[in-house]
């Protein structure tokens, strides 16, 4: 036992590099060397603790003291002050408001009291290289209890009353899906399979979960693995990710030379292994018969269900599928109970789900909170607000499926059922917040750029159907729209929506219906004043120069890379529009204010 | 501006690699993807002929190795750059302008989405979602990623890599 634990987050946002973060950590371990601690304090590389603008963050255990923005040359004050007198460096704590001087520690700032971490519950706090650290947080326990006290039903029943729904995106009951496949235990081939191809562009709470707390995935796919009557299981992970990668493989290794991965676990007599595949950048291989296809080597197309894999899976067996963060849950339920797990959040949407924030908020980062939690507590008291004093317009989820919740709905408490009567989906959990600045038209293009790029082209509707509905949305932003391509765009979504083969090219179309929906004037400006409120659509975009504010110092026309402005010193200057190619650069370096974007 | 070929021959060096690797895994089920990541590795793209080496081992038409490879967009066809460029124009990225960053390296750089300079020191993607979206937008040159970018850093950074 240390008495001290000094954890150097090396989640994505913070470390920016595996080397970073060694680096970072290799300062401590010197400092804390000459100051003599070395016997009193540990240093540990930890997961993600969310407070991803703050960082590169340092946190200091028991107390959970904050540190932000470290950089190396900050260790020594922080050993010399914290470490070895105990008095906090309040220059460097965290502070959300950044004008009060307050002392906080991880519990106490409203970025976590807000927050009830169970998915997240080990990330940041824990060594995921090190299984001790895992087990001494209750880690294999759930496993433990299950072999040796509870049949499979039992822990199917359990998982059944948790109320646990799948949060990969869809919602579905995790208990039941378990149910669905758990028929001929031990008479046919099974698998337990676990999605961490998180494609979805925005989300990176899967990331953070297996580079900071790889165990929990392990541990609950094992369990998984027990309950259906299965002995073989794949982690299909994202090749982008390969610190995930990295540390979801030490893990394996370690679980299995503790003997709690492999042969006759905890002396049960059942046995259970696993073996990480690799994706290779197909989005649609998050669908699950995509990513079955996928492990077993072909192209990652889907297929039609049924036969839903509970039947007919992986290699042509029962197969269960289950997202990251759905897994994380598990080993919780199992230990504390489904009545405590059902308890926490909404009437139909039980725990807590974890969103990744992202966009045009003060405070990016992960976060968990219980289902049912409104966005503004999310966007306001969390996320600290939008910055540079601008309007909150509108929030975005469950990405390239999903669609936008307008400032009229943001009291809306979050969860599976009140997202989708508003005509968004929870999706993965990217909560990408929007500003005045951002033009929602050009928003729902962006996203059917992507599904057009990622539709894997085996049916028809998604393939030509998305192609066609973002020619006639590059028509609106291109200022050559009608009135009539707004009924056009409804009637091919919905063509799309009905007749498409899987979840990607079904939901391809609700990012342009959502927006449609909520900010149809936005539309309309588009088409019948050739106008983008938020100036962002290039085409429709005139710059010009106020000749009153204009006081001829010729930064913009020395900084024009089009040789566009012309005008004499000391005299006001003009945009030849003609010349102009509308990149902004006049307009960032004017210092008078004088350049007027229309 | 055009996508220009770096010309990387294979070595005999490399292609006994890939062989050896697919002796050893020739149980594997599934293992035409993992071959082409393991090809990948090993040559830094995945040509014809190379693809016609995994095809000929598996005894496979390469029409089924070639359309695996073309599927992932992770697989290059053509040879890439010393030095790889990524920039992110995932959701967060894109909101915060990752696109003007992009346009400029482009400009910079002189090729097109995709491509490689002439003298095979640089080549630049656009990629989705690096999971660094609390730092947007970012970019990734290697494996070094940079974050908050303005445009005014680019040349600074461009200058690390030769």
């Amino acid at each position: 036992m240390y008495r001290s634990y000094v954890m150097v987050c090396g989640g994505p946002n913070c470390a920016l590099s595996v080397e970073k973060q060694g680096k970072l950590a290799e300062e401590f371990e010197i400092q804390i060397k000459m100051a003599g601690l070395r016997k009193e304090v540990q240093v540990m590389k930890g997961g993600c603790l969310g407070l991803c603008s703050s960082g590169p963050n340092v946190a200091i255990f028991p107390e959970g003291t904050i540190y932000s923005h470290v950089q190396t040359q900050d260790v020594a004050e922080i050993v010399s002050e914290h470490l070895l007198k105990g008095r906090r460096v309040s220059r460097l704590l965290y502070d959300e408001n950044e004008a009060t001087s307050t002392q906080r520690s991880l519990e106490e700032t409203a970025f976590y009291q807000k927050q009830l971490r169970i998915a997240l519950r080990n990330c940041g706090v824990i060594d995921p290289q090190n299984i001790d650290e895992y087990i001494a947080r209750d880690g294999y326990a759930a496993l433990e209890k299950v072999l040796t006290t509870m049949t499979p039903d039992q822990v199917i029943e359990t998982v059944l009353a948790s109320g646990l729904r799948g949060r990969g995106g869809a919602g579905f009951p995790t208990g039941l899906k378990w149910k669905f496949a758990s028929g001929n235990r031990g008479k046919v081939q099974k698998y337990v399979c676990c999605n961490a191809d998180e494609g979805d562009p925005g989300a990176f709470m899967d990331r953070s979960v297996l580079e900071g707390d790889p165990h929990s995935v392990i541990e609950a796919m094992a369990i998984a693995g027990y309950a259906i009557g299965a002995d073989h299981g794949y982690v299909y992970v994202r090749a982008e990710y390969p610190i995930a990668v990295k540390h979801l493989q030490i893990a394996l290794d370690q679980a299995r030379s503790y003997g709690l991965l492999g042969e006759n676990i905890f002396g049960s007599g059942f046995h259970f292994d696993l073996e990480i595949k690799l994706g290779a950048g197909a989005f649609v291989c998050g669908e699950e018969t995509a990513l079955m296809t996928s492990i077993e080597g072909k192209r990652g197309e889907p297929r039609p269900r049924p036969p839903f894999p509970a039947v007919k899976g992986l290699f042509q067996q029962p197969t269960i599928l289950n997202n990251v963060e759905t897994y994380a849950n598990i080993c919780p339920i199992i230990l504390k109970g489904a009545e405590w797990f059902s308890s926490i959040g909404s009437e139909k949407s039980k725990g807590t789900k974890v969103f990744a924030l992202g966009g045009k908020i003060k405070n990016t980062g992960l976060v968990e909170v219980p289902m049912g939690t409104t966005l503004r507590t999310i966007i306001e008291e969390i996320g600290g607000g939008i910055p540079n004093g601008k309007k909150f317009k509108a929030a975005q989820t469950g990405g390239p499926s999903g669609g936008c919740i307008p400032a009229e709905h943001i009291d809306t408490p979050i969860d599976y059922d009140n997202l989708a009567s508003i005509g968004t989906m929870m999706g993965s959990g990217g909560l990408i917040v929007m500003d005045e600045d951002t033009c929602m038209v050009d928003i729902a293009k962006f996203f059917l750029e992507f599904t057009v790029d990622e539709s894997c082209g085996k049916c028809t509707p998604c393939r030509v159907g998305t192609k066609r509905l973002l020619e006639l949305l590059n028509k609106i932003t291109e200022g050559r729209g009608t009135m009539e391509d707004l009924d056009r765009i409804e009637e091919l979504a919905s063509f799309i929506k009905e007749n498409s083969l899987c979840g990607l090219g079904q939901t391809a179309p609700n990012p342009v219906l959502s927006t449609l929906r909520y900010f149809r004037d936005e539309y309309v400006e588009h088409i019948e004043h050739k106008h983008c409120p938020a100036g962002v659509c290039k085409a429709l975009l005139t710059y010009s120069i106020d000749p009153v504010k204009c006081r001829g110092c010729t930064i913009c026309a020395q900084n024009c890379p089009a040789g566009a402005i012309i005008g004499s010193a000391k005299n006001p200057h003009k945009i030849d529009v003609n010349k102009c190619i509308k990149c902004g650069s006049c307009l960032e370096k004017c210092r008078f204010g004088a350049i007027q974007r229309g | 501006m055009k996508k220009t070929s770096v010309p990387i021959y294979g070595t005999k060096e490399q292609t006994q690699a890939l062989l050896d690797w697919l002796e050893e895994n020739r149980e594997m089920p599934g293992v035409a993807l993992p071959a082409l990541q393991k090809a990948q590795e090993i040559y830094g793209y995945v040509p014809r002929e190379v693809q016609q080496i995994i095809a000929d081992f598996l005894n496979k038409p390469l029409t089924e190795i070639y359309g695996v490879a073309t599927f992932y967009s992770q697989f290059n066809l053509e040879p890439k750059g010393r030095n790889r460029i990524s920039v992110c124009l995932g959701t967060a990225c894109y909101i915060k302008g990752s696109n003007r960053i992009y346009q400029l390296l482009q400009e910079k750089l002189g090729v097109e989405d995709g491509g490689c300079t002439a003298d095979g020191r640089f080549s630049l993607d656009a990629c989705r979602c690096l999971g660094c979206c609390g730092m947007a937008p970012v970019m990734m040159v290697n494996d070094d990623v940079y974050g908050n970018l303005t445009g005014e850093e680019l040349d600074a950074i461009l200058a690390k890599y030769q």
